[in-house]
């Protein structure tokens, strides 16, 4: 099994997290992993992507090659667009947060942008932000997104269940508790929307 | 199997510095190199075994102590972003001549692509410059080796070695493995006390010596487990690659079977016989580098007999900018791969000052006092605050090199532009502006120096700043005047008391200091976190 992920958002919206998680989950399953992160200048409020190569073979480059992605997973509508080169035509999925991060005065319309995803013939969008709340902590929309790209990942639902708990193993049961239920949360839309 | 560590690039460098029985490691923070140093901060192991770890306040002070380390007998690293080797050059290429005692390895971490950089210089060019033996990881793995792998042949040789580094190297993680960890060196004098003193008489058998061990460095690399030939049946190409553009290359066979011969180059100076090898024995040959085109220069020199080289000098590959699969595949002839086109609708989202940053404040008041004069006398530096460049600020008007802005300053003061504005950051001041702002105070030169101090190295993600708490003794002590230090605090409600400040030292004739002083907010929200967690 090989994965290839795109992950993309603004800074510091957590995508690095996001990466960590998946991270965790493969190399319990004994896998291989690359992964090619931002920091430096990007981080202040400007785009950010991330490469996440998961496989149980060697994996060669650092980069994924254009076209060859299985699944985009942004926090962020616009973010979700940008990266569409790296997408796999015949058989990519792009997961999405539909709550926009406009930090930006030539924002586009966000109808606009919500159509173009919809173009897309294998997507999920969602809020995650609102989901994230319902879920008790407005910082886990990250983890809904996680939870609704999680059937796309060929990895068992559990597995992510553990990664959570091990990555937030020093912040508490309440912290822990929150991000599971933002996981299913997301997990569960995913499973309505596919 | 043994156990596999996920590290990123600057990680396992880190790891394999300290397995390798380092005793101190020296830098200045700049993105793709912070990593290193602030791993082994991080490290309980480094902390137990009293490794040296603070930040240097450049890469020259950084350099010439990781040699001062290496003179007394311990294993030193030094670690920079390929531009601080510009600051380091001095030290790093005579310290080739005086050689090292305990290992030293120099580590520069090039930025193909300019992700957060000023250029794409190629840390290549300056190992060739100083004759030192460079070496190049294609994998987070050969990075961890290459480190004890360098400390041991600098040991050999007494002489220090480059690693060089790119972007993907350093920020890409990936599963390593360590090798037994070994104790640190003993302090153990120069066998020649005479070998550090770089006078005429001694330089120059020292460089002749260097001379005289490039064959051994030649020797080394063609017998280096990080340099290798790999046979492919179809002669008509054959492919010379090094570092991490080794990846891109398998990327494209899926099988990881090239059918051209390969020659993979990891150390440096070039394995002179495995090259003229690969010229023998095929019919044209394809460079694959990541940065400038380096080998492929050098070859295009010295192989006799016109044979084809394509590379980034005939366009096969763009002279610019790092590589990708893509970028192979359509080099050697491959189906080159496309996603989904990108809607037109999806417009640049540049970085930015962070909502709440002091230096929006600053900028405000600076732009209000400038409204009145002609545009274009705002010289800045490197940091953060580069980004007043960009809308709505365009607050500035440069930003060239650590420290650049008071001198250029100074030297547009000089040509009669007055007033003349630099604006820098507290920890690039102390970086390299501390010496320019003496230039202009011994001239009197009629300056105003926006000194932005936000305590923190802020850019690079929050390290130490050297002149904290300090920065108007220092100013006083290289001579600006008292009255003419104006400490402010940059808030919008002070905005209009700013203005003034600015407005009554743009009118002086003289060196003026202004020190916007707020923590940085990032710093403050990481300092809450830490505090309450």
């Amino acid at each position: 099994m090989k994965k290839d992920i795109i992950l993309a958002g603004v800074g510091g919206q957590g995508i690095i997290s996001i990466a960590s998680i998946i991270g965790y989950a493969a190399l319990q399953e004994k896998m291989f992993l690359k992964q090619s992160e931002v920091h430096g200048m990007s981080q202040r409020g400007g785009d950010v992507m991330s490469n996440l190569r998961i496989s149980h073979d060697e994996i060669a480059s650092d980069l994924i090659p254009y076209g060859q992605a299985d699944l985009i997973i942004s926090v962020e509508p616009l973010e979700s667009l940008r990266y569409l080169g790296y997408l796999s035509p015949e058989q990519g999925w792009l997961v999405t947060n539909t709550t926009p991060f406009n930090n930006i005065p030539n924002y586009p319309d966000l109808g606009n942008v919500m159509a173009e995803i919809n173009k897309l013939p294998r997507h999920i969008a969602l809020d995650a932000d609102t989901l994230a709340k319902e879920a008790g902590s407005a910082k886990s929309a990250n983890i809904v997104i996680l939870g609704a790209a999680s059937p796309f990942l060929g990895l068992g639902y559990e597995k992510f269940e553990d990664a959570i708990r091990f990555i937030f193993r020093t912040k508490g049961d309440e912290v822990i508790e929150k991000n599971l239920a933002a996981l299913k949360l997301g997990r569960e839309f995913a499973d309505r929307n596919i | 199997m043994a156990k596999k560590l996920l590290l990123l690039g600057d990680e396992a460098i880190a790891l394999g510095a300290l397995d390798a029985g380092l005793s101190g490691i020296y830098a200045y923070p700049g993105t793709p190199s912070t990593e290193i140093t602030e791993y082994v901060q991080h490290s309980k192991a480094a902390k137990e075994k009293n490794i040296h770890c603070t930040w240097s306040t450049n890469e020259k002070t950084a350099m010439e102590a990781a040699l001062g380390m290496s003179y007394a007998g311990k294993r030193a690293m030094v670690c920079m972003k390929h531009v601080g080797l510009n600051v380091a050059a001095d030290p790093f290429i005579n310290s080739a001549i005086t050689g090292a005692n305990g290992g030293l390895i120099v580590v520069s971490a090039d930025d193909p692509s300019m992700h957060s950089s000023q250029n794409e210089q190629d840390s290549r060019f300056y190992g060739k410059f100083a004759l030192v033996p460079i070496f190049e990881p294609s994998s987070q793995q050969e990075a961890y080796d290459m480190v004890h792998y360098g400390f041991n042949f600098s040991e050999k040789y007494k002489t220090p070695v480059l690693l060089r580094i790119t972007t993907r190297m350093a920020h890409s993680r990936s599963g390593v493995v360590r090798i037994e960890c070994r104790d640190q060196n003993p302090l153990q004098m120069p066998g020649d006390l005479r070998q550090f003193v770089l006078l005429p008489g001694i330089a120059k058998k020292r460089y002749k010596n260097l001379l005289n061990t490039q064959m051994h460095f030649i020797e080394e690399s063609e017998n280096s487990p990080f340099n290798s030939y790999t046979d492919g049946p179809d002669k008509s190409m054959g492919i010379l690659v090094s570092g991490i553009a080794l990846n891109y290359l398998m990327e494209n066979f899926p099988d990881r079977k090239v059918p051209y011969p390969v020659l993979k180059i990891g150390q440096y100076p070039m394995p002179r016989k495995l090259v003229e090898k690969l010229f023998a024995e095929c019919g044209e040959v394809l460079i694959l580098e990541d940065g400038y085109p380096m080998i492929e220069e050098l070859i295009r020199g010295y192989i006799p007999g016109g044979k084809k080289i394509r590379g980034r000098f005939d366009g096969t590959i763009p002279r610019t900018g790092e590589l990708n699969p893509n970028i192979l595949a359509v080099a050697l002839g491959l189906t080159d791969t496309k996603g989904l086109p990108v809607p037109d609708l999806v417009v640049n989202r540049p970085p930015q000052l962070c909502s709440g940053c002091p230096h929006i404040d600053s900028y405000k008041a600076l732009n209000e006092v400038l409204a009145a004069l002609p545009k274009g006398r705002v010289f800045s530096d490197i940091g953060c605050y580069t980004l007043g460049a960009l809308a709505p600020y365009e607050a500035i008007n440069s930003c060239v090199d650590m420290g650049a802005s008071i001198t250029m300053a100074k030297g547009a003061a000089d040509a009669g532009l007055i007033p003349s504005v630099a604006v820098i950051g507290d920890s690039t001041f102390t970086h390299s502006g501390i010496t320019g702002l003496l230039d202009a105070v011994n001239d009197k030169s009629p300056v105003t120096v926006l000194i932005l101090d936000n305590a923190t190295t802020a850019m690079t993600g929050g390290q130490d700043s050297a002149g904290t708490g300090r920065l108007e003794d220092i100013c006083k002590a290289l001579g600006v005047e008292e009255n003419h230090i104006r400490v402010i605090k940059p808030l919008k409600k002070y905005h209009e008391e700013n203005v003034k400040i600015i407005q009554e030292e743009l009118d002086y004739h003289g060196v003026s200091v202004i020190i916007p002083r707020r923590e940085c907010i990032v710093a403050i929200d990481k300092r809450m976190r830490q505090k309450f967690k």
